[in-house]
This record gives structure tokens, C-alpha cells and sequence, in this order.
């Protein structure tokens, strides 16, 4: 810190939860300055050629004084954010549930999607935003199915940001009370950075892929509000298992609840469809203004799905 | 590879900030990385000093202040260090941890000129 004028970092406490409001209430309390903690960009004049440390260490050359600091304190992500808060309100205001799908490449998410809507799309609407570098392909196996879909190619991106889905939205154009199924760009880390303003991230894990990926890939899994553990009819074959997967994943992230499936053979399916009609009654119930009627809605389609699964 | 969107999200808060100061030149970037946040700071570097070319903070200085891991551990009941996400409480070993603080992006400040 300066001793002359008190500015500097390095003073950061960290305060239970309160993450962020001690440091910057601490990090620019400057004597001649004190506006500068008010305003975002507000001028923090080095007009004194007093000799000083900058917050981290280097050093505020006195004899080129010309350098001003100027305090910020703004989230990188937070223009991300903003938008995933539209999204948000976007589909709480429509009662539609926003499911974001994330994973490895060849984890089964497109086949996974396929089967979901399946099971569920006589019912309930249902629409998809694809992510992928390149390639309609997941698209056009989704609306091979009927649904609605979208594809968001990234281009060189590893992974979907608020603003594509805010795009993509606008032409996808879900049905209120719908699901939307987000499926991210296969890929177990980027993805896990951006909020998307989906209702819930949703990680795909395939047997094939090793039951200690929750610990090589923390970042994805502690992200995560929902783990299903894909391909299960392929346990004979493979060293995985379940329980390690499960047990790894909740050290990263504790209580994450963990569904055991295969998108091709079908099996453990009625719990992966049981979710997400739970969740989708749950959007719907919190839509502004949600009445009777739409509760009776979710009701009936609660049963529905469960019926067609048990069909299986 | 996202260290190219931050470092984009960060160039434009920079930009921004330079802008309504009327700043010829950014110099020195601040920038706090959570020790437990999505980042990998060398490679923040190495992407930051790629799109800030061309701009108002070309060849600025970026400067990393890394704050704290902290979680609350349920067992304990109590904050605790953490270090990286995965690692068990130093107190009790255990893996009922619930992150407080370390996975903050921020850009803090800039130096001008």
C-alpha cells in the first residue's frame, strides 16, 4: 500500500461470503481521492511525484507521473452475465425450462437428446440450440425428431456464451412452457465458465471416457447441478465405475445429484425423464402469473412422461 | 482455449474505461484472479497481449493479483483454505466444502497515460 496517499491492493479480505465488496471497498480509499471509489472510471490522480508501490508491486514511476490509475472493478464476465440474466428472464417469463447439456466430445449428448425428445414431445414442446464448431449435423438429427433446433456454429469458440443463445433464441423462438435443451460445444472445460441463464447444467459423463474425469475436470463438474453418467450398457466392457464416478465428483461438488443411463439401450431413462418433468413443472408453476390452469398443465404432463417412459 | 473470451471481456472493460477518460495509452492493467476461478493465468496473458494489439493497451503491462481459495466446511463448521477445487479440508479431511470466495475475474484498475 502507499504510505503517502493509502492507495494500493493487496489489502483484499476475504469476509465469509461477501466475495467481492471487501476488496473493492478496501483496495482504493485514496486521501485527495475519495470520489474515485464512487465512480466507475473515476480519475485516481498521481499528481504528487511521490515515489510508490502499485498495487502489485510494480511501480508507479514518479519521475513519468503522468500515469493516472484508474479504479474498474468490473467482472470480466460481466457483460456475459447480464445477458445470461436476460435469458433468464426471458424464459421465466414464458415458463420454459432451460437445460444446459455439457460434456466431452462423444459422450452420447446429441443421442441423449434424441431419446429426450422422443419420450417427451408429444407432450411438451420442445425446442434445442445446438453448439458446435462446425457442422449442421447435430440440427438436422434433431429436427429429425419433429423438434425445433438451432445450430450455433463457434466457429474457432470452445464453447456457447450468453449472447449466441440470446441469438439463437430469437430465431428458434420456443413455445412458452417448452424445454429448451441447450447442448453446449463437446467439451469439458470452457463451457463450464459461462452462464448460459439456463435453469440448470446438466454434465454428461460416458462410461467410456474414465470414472476419474469429476477429478481431472473440476472446473465442469463443480458447475454442475445435475451428473448422468451415460452408456451404462457398456459397463461390462469397460473399467469404470459408477460409484468411484459418483464419489469423485461429489468431492468436487458435494450432494450432486447422479443419474445412471443408456441413451441407446434405454435403460435408467425413466429417471432422466422424471427430471426433467420435474424440473419443467417447476418452471412453469414459477412463470409470472402462472394460474391453475397451468398447474394443472404440468400435472397432466408429469404423468404423461412418466407414462411414456414406463413404456419402454 | 477461453481465455481468448475473457481476454476479449477484458480488453473491452478496458477499452471502455480508456475511452471515457480519454486515455491516449493504457500502461498497466490490474486484474484479480481467484485462485479457484476458471482461468489459467498464462494463458490469459499470452491472449490478452493478443487482442490488446492494435488498441489502446497495446503492450500494456498486465499485473495479477491471485486472492484466496474459501470454503466453509460443513464438518468443521467453520472457513477454510482451499487451495484447488477437489483438495479436502486441512482440518478434517473432509470433502464437505462449500466455496466462498476464490473464483472472482476482475479487472480492478488500469494505469493511463
Amino acid at each position: 500500500m502507499c504510505t503517502t496517499c493509502g492507495c494500493g491492493h493487496g489489502q483484499t479480505r476475504i469476509d465469509g461470503v461477501a466475495t467481492r465488496a471487501p476488496a473493492s471497498a478496501a483496495g482504493f480509499r485514496h486521501a485527495d481521492a475519495a470520489v474515485a471509489m464512487l465512480n466507475l472510471g473515476a480519475m485516481h490522480r498521481h499528481a504528487a511525484a511521490h515515489a510508490h508501490e502499485s498495487p502489485l508491486g510494480a511501480v508507479h514511476d514518479p519521475a513519468t507521473g503522468a500515469e493516472r490509475i484508474v479504479a474498474i472493478e468490473q467482472d470480466i464476465l460481466g457483460r456475459n452475465n447480464a445477458v445470461a440474466a436476460r435469458n433468464r428472464r426471458y424464459f421465466a417469463q414464458r415458463g420454459i425450462l432451460a437445460l444446459n447439456l455439457m460434456s466431452s466430445p462423444g459422450s452420447g449428448k446429441t443421442t441423449l437428446l434424441v431419446r429426450t425428445i422422443d419420450a417427451l414431445k408429444a407432450r411438451v414442446p420442445i425446442a434445442v440450440v445446438e453448439g458446435d464448431q462446425q457442422t449442421s449435423l447435430d440440427a438436422d438429427r434433431i429436427r429429425a425428431t419433429g423438434a425445433k433446433a438451432v445450430q450455433v456454429n463457434t466457429g474457432k469458440g470452445c464453447h456457447l456464451d450468453a449472447d449466441m443463445v440470446e441469438r439463437a433464441l430469437a430465431t428458434l423462438a420456443p413455445a412458452e412452457a417448452s424445454v429448451v435443451l441447450i447442448e453446449n460445444v463437446g467439451n469439458l472445460v470452457c463451457p463450464a465458465a459461462f452462464d448460459l441463464g439456463e435453469a440448470q447444467k446438466v454434465v454428461i459423463l460416458s462410461v467410456t471416457e474414465g470414472d476419474d474425469k469429476p477429478l481431472k475436470y473440476p472446473d465442469m463438474f463443480h458447475a454442475a447441478d445435475l451428473m448422468v453418467i451415460n452408456k451404462v450398457d457398456l459397463l461390462p466392457y469397460v473399467d469404470f465405475s459408477v460409484d468411484a464416478a459418483v464419489a469423485n465428483a461429489r468431492r468436487i461438488r458435494p450432494g450432486l445429484p447422479a443419474l445412471t443411463v443408456s441413451a441407446r439401450s434405454g435403460e435408467g431413462f425413466a429417471d432422466w425423464i422424471a427430471w426433467v418433468v420435474r424440473q419443467r413443472v417447476d418452471a412453469v408453476e414459477a412463470r409470472p402469473g402462472a394460474a391453475d390452469a397451468s398447474r394443472a398443465l404440468a400435472a397432466g404432463q408429469a404423468l404423461d412422461g412418466a407414462a411414456a417412459v414406463s413404456s419402454r | 482455449m477461453h481465455e481468448v473470451a475473457l481476454a476479449e471481456g477484458m480488453m473491452r472493460i478496458v477499452a471502455d474505461a480508456a475511452a471515457r477518460c480519454e486515455a491516449a495509452r493504457v500502461s498497466t492493467v490490474w486484474v484479480e484472479l481467484g485462485a479457484l476461478a476458471h482461468v489459467e493465468p498464462q494463458a490469459l496473458r499470452f491472449c490478452f497481449d493478443a487482442v490488446a494489439r492494435g488498441t489502446v493497451a497495446e503492450g500494456a503491462a498486465l499485473e495479477i493479483l491471485t486472492t484466496p481459495g474459501v470454503a466453509w466446511c460443513m464438518p468443521c463448521g467453520t472457513q477454510v483454505a482451499l487451495a484447488r477445487l477437489g483438495d479436502a479440508c486441512p482440518e478434517c479431511g473432509s470433502h464437505q466444502l462449500q466455496v466462498l470466495a476464490g473464483e472472482e475475474m476482475r479487472v480492478k484498475e488500469i494505469g493511463i497515460a
